[in-house]
């Protein structure tokens, strides 16, 4: 067992653990973050998919003595306060959601896409979004739903413009 | 689609929690006949602790719903949420014929009480259409409840008022608030159920729109939902190991090494009862995080014996049932008029194929998990256990507590929780008993997790085998013989779930010449249900097959298929679960129309057609496809024409339907599950795949809301989708898919 700080949702935490847990285990039951999933432990479903500086990464893959020092953001890091996210608020119009188990996963590697590519076309969206299993099949709402985050998100960026001017 | 209630769903939940403790509220003072439980009305004293607004008074019109003073009403939903969407869809019949309007709408998950709510759980596509009645009365007793206080205190009769958007009306336009007459309506007189009349369609104003599912914020910001997000005070984490050969016995492992290792708390062998839905023989590892006991597991060395385990063999199954084909079962399933007779007739084609399908795995997305605590009563009390369950059947849990613990009904509280994927799979109880014996032994709450290697290793199979089919066509080219010799599995002599081949099987009912007949496997290897069990492989066999013999005939398969079905007639007048070729030839028609049937396809493209007829759904499907020199398949657009009778939650229905098909092609694809020597030779996703986003075809979706009354919708949409893009491959290529996967004919997507 080792002491380490990481910083997640922009909130600091001190953790005893050994070094090799993966971050997904620190985050669910040391820090209670549940929001984030396991799926398969290997890196290949994109269930708990986190970012680390911004990039999405599976976190069941990632040893929590690696982002030591780093910016760590969670599904439940990703509204800010009581103000949705754009691909969340798209996420609950289109009911992209069927069981909704990979749907954080899935919204985090969204929006490390739109983070780096506001305006993504569908090829944008299957290159950022293939490594995301649905089981239940929600594909299509999916990249529908990151179309629509994505005008939603240029709004705001219209209107935040606009505010400066004025 | 309608804008959400943001805030209300976040308190809702927040204490969800709370409330489904909250069962010494609840009273039930009337049970009637026919399934229907009327709990009457219990108005609370004062608002509950959890009420954020202490002035706000509750008010409990059935077990159902509960309205209070600020106007909020609250509808329990009783059944199991795994994605197919009737934790929104049942709430909105309950508001419909209430009166309600769905902003003031938040649905919380009940308690687990069969004795207030009726039968609980969900599974084979059944909740809708065995609720729809239960869930109307609800909604249409505590409307007419409402409406005698409206009456008390606008002095007026009670024909002159009616309920919508959550108020009672006067027809002079007078109106008092849902929160306004609450208290009141809760005292009035429950109404005889037989006495209830029901809104006319069109005069709907829920039912038949879009509603966004009530969990869906919870769901997109990450708050706990599933069973695996279980928390509870001084919980422990937990894995177990059973014998990867199905059914092994442990005679000893390293345990001291294991119980060295970092954050172990303790490892014990497990000795089972040999019931695989139960308990098998295991080690359990239990620590302080799930990665602790993760991490020892695979450090395990395990002495087993593996002496009565299973030793199936999935090559052999095949070898043996390859032997089989062009002959008959020793089981007849039906002998209708004289096949031999018209195969035997020189002046029709014959037809013989052999098809295989293997098993696969459920793969739910949320590994199987359950959290159990079990409390050692004190001096003179009994012992008590507390279940947090992802689980389509949580009233399953109280058998084996009962016959493996000891523990009466009384001494078990069960929280059912929402379900990460299911499609079948939870409907056993073994990880249950898993995570109960390993609680006792610790005496402390314990959350056992399953890797997804234990998930994969030991599902409950969707069920492999084999069909050999003959049919022939008349110089007509009509079919005039149909026969099929299913080959399937079977455990200590019972038919595993979904092998078995019904008398009534698409076309049999249609034609005068009919045989089928059955041989079965014995196994060891589990098998449960799994989307649309049978229907899903059966379907590609028969239409498929069809397609062969329309092709062979040089036929038109639209026109061939709709001459089969025949004239419009229902073979059990009244019974929706029986076919009726007027709604079949409807759903064949118009998919075949919305997909352009007949039109010019360029070369190396083509469509195929598929229709199936299981759950009382008629469902018909059109798969674009475009296959090139390498055989990589693209399944550009699958077309659905559907007739599941009014639609409740139209984007609900229409996610089933998307991810129906989604997850059709992706079993289709390249899933399979083999076993040697009885064990299963898959573990993870980086050998058992997943269709991933690029390779999702467009759905186009049509619905025939018919009259009929409305039937479930989380598998019938599944079953066609093999055919439809098996023919659609051959109009491609002229190569016909007999086997499944796709990647075992060499083709990759």
């Amino acid at each position: 067992m080792s002491k380490y700080k990481i910083n997640v949702n922009g909130a600091d935490h001190e953790i005893d653990v050994e070094a090799d847990m993966p971050l997904l285990w620190v985050l669910r039951d040391v820090l209670g973050l549940i929001g984030t999933k396991f799926g398969c432990g290997i890196a290949q479903c994109g269930a708990c998919t986190v970012h680390v500086n911004d990039l999405p990464m599976r976190s069941c893959s990632v040893r929590v003595a690696d982002v030591v020092g780093q910016s760590i953001r969670t599904i439940e890091g990703l509204a800010e306060g009581t103000r949705l996210h754009p691909l969340q608020t798209a996420w609950i119009e289109m009911d992209v959601a069927q069981c909704g188990y990979c749907q954080p996963g899935q919204i985090m590697s969204a929006a490390a896409l739109l983070k780096r590519n506001p305006n993504p076309t569908d090829a944008d969206i299957d290159g950022a979004m293939v490594g995301n299993y649905c089981r239940c099949g929600t594909y299509n709402r999916v990249r529908a739903a990151i179309h629509g985050a994505a005008k939603l998100l240029n709004a705001q960026w219209v209107n935040a413009a606009e505010e400066v001017k004025a | 689609m309608r804008q959400i209630d943001l805030i209300s769903s976040v308190k809702a939940a927040a204490t969800n929690r709370l409330r489904m403790d909250r069962r010494s509220f609840f009273k039930i003072t009337g049970v009637a006949g026919g399934g229907l439980i009327l709990a009457s009305v219990l108005p609370m004293a004062r608002a509950a602790a959890e009420d954020v607004d202490s002035l706000v008074v509750s008010s409990e019109l059935n077990a159902f719903i509960k309205v209070s003073s600020d106007g909020k009403i609250t509808i329990y939903f009783a059944n199991a949420e795994m994605g197919q969407g009737i934790k929104t869809a049942l709430p909105m019949v309950v508001a419909e014929e209430l009166g309600a309007s769905w902003k003031d709408v938040e649905v919380l998950q009940s308690p687990v009480d069969e004795v207030r709510f009726g039968r609980q759980g969900a599974g084979g596509s059944t909740t809708i259409p065995r609720t729809w009645d239960q869930m109307r009365r609800m909604g249409a007793s505590a409307r007419e409840m409402f409406i005698s206080a409206g009456a008390l205190v606008m002095e007026v009769s009670r024909d002159e008022l009616k309920t919508a958007d959550s108020k009672v009306t006067h027809r002079s336009g007078r109106y008092m608030t849902f929160g306004q007459l609450a208290t009141l309506a809760a005292k009035q007189e429950v109404p005889d159920p037989d006495t209830l009349t029901f809104k006319d369609r069109e005069d709907y104003t829920i039912i038949g729109t879009s509603v966004s599912g009530v969990d869906n914020l919870a769901i997109t910001t990450g708050l706990a939902l599933f069973g695996i997000d279980t928390r509870v005070p001084d919980m422990l984490y937990a894995a177990y190991q059973k014998c990867p050969a199905i059914g092994g016995k442990v005679i000893g492992a390293n345990l001291g090494e294991i119980k060295a290792m970092p954050g172990v708390v303790d490892a014990f062998l497990v000795k089972g009862n040999d019931n695989v839905r139960e308990l098998l023989d295991g080690i359990a590892i239990v620590g302080t995080t799930t990665y602790a006991v993760f991490n020892a597991k695979r450090k395990l060395k395990i002495n087993w014996d593996e002496s009565h385990a299973s030793k199936d063999s999935w090559t052999q199954m095949v070898s043996r049932a390859k032997r089989l084909a062009g002959t008959r079962g020793p089981d007849v399933i039906i002998d209708k008029g004289n096949v031999e007779e018209v195969f035997a007739d020189s002046d029709n084609t014959t037809l013989e194929a052999f098809y295989e399908y293997p098993f696969v795995a459920h793969l739910c997305m949320e590994p199987m998990n359950c959290t159990a605590h079990y409390r050692k009563g004190g001096a003179g009390e009994k012992d008590t256990l507390e279940l947090w369950i992802p689980t389509q059947a949580p009233a399953g849990a109280f058998a084996p507590a009962k016959s493996m613990f000891g523990l009466e009904p009384d001494q078990v509280t069960v929280h059912q929780m929402r379900l990460g994927g299911s499609f079948g799979r939870r409907t056993s109880s073994e990880y249950i008993c898993e995570a109960i014996e390993i609680s006792k032994r610790m005496g402390t709450p314990v959350k056992l997790t399953w890797t997804r290697e234990d998930d994969i290793q030991h599902d409950f199979f969707r069920v492999g085998g084999f069909q050999s089919v003959k049919g022939a066509v008349n110089s007509q080219g009509r079919l005039v013989a149909f026969e099929d010799h299913f080959v399937g599995m079977q455990t200590k002599g019972k038919p595993v779930s979904g092998s078995g081949f019904r008398a009534t099987e698409f076309p049999m009912q249609n034609i005068d010449n009919a045989y089928a007949s059955k041989t079965m496997f014995d196994i060891g290897t589990p098998c449960g249900p799994w989307r649309a069990p049978g229907s899903n492989t059966t379907a590609f066999v028969t239409q498929s097959f069809l397609n062969e013999m329309a092709h062979a005939a040089g036929r038109d398969y639209l026109e061939f298929l709709l001459e089969i079905v025949g004239e419009p007639r229902w073979f059990e007048q009244g019974n929706t679960w029986s076919l009726n070729t007027g709604r079949a030839a409807d759903v064949i028609r118009l998919a075949a129309k919305k997909a352009g049937w007949g039109r010019e396809m360029p070369s190396g493209s083509g469509l195929g057609l598929a229709f199936y007829f299981c759950h009382a759904a008629h469902i018909a499907e059109v798969a674009e496809v475009s296959v090139d020199a390498n055989k990589k398949l693209t399944v550009h657009n699958v077309t659905v024409a559907v007739d599941v009778g009014p639609i409740i939650n139209m984007s609900g229905a229409m996610s089933q339907v998307e991810g129906a098909v989604i997850d059709g092609l992706s079993t289709m694809m390249a899933q399979k599950i083999t076993m040697e020597n009885g064990r299963i030779e898959q573990s993870n996703f980086h050998n058992y795949v997943v269709l991933r986003i690029p390779d999702a075809p467009n759905v186009d979706i049509h619905f025939i809301q018919s009259d009929y009354s409305p039937t479930g919708l989380g598998e019938p949409a599944l079953p066609p989708l093999a055919p439809a893009v098996g023919n659609a491959i051959f109009a491609a290529t002229g190569h016909r898919v007999r086997k499944m996967p796709l990647t075992e004919e060499g083709f990759t997507i």
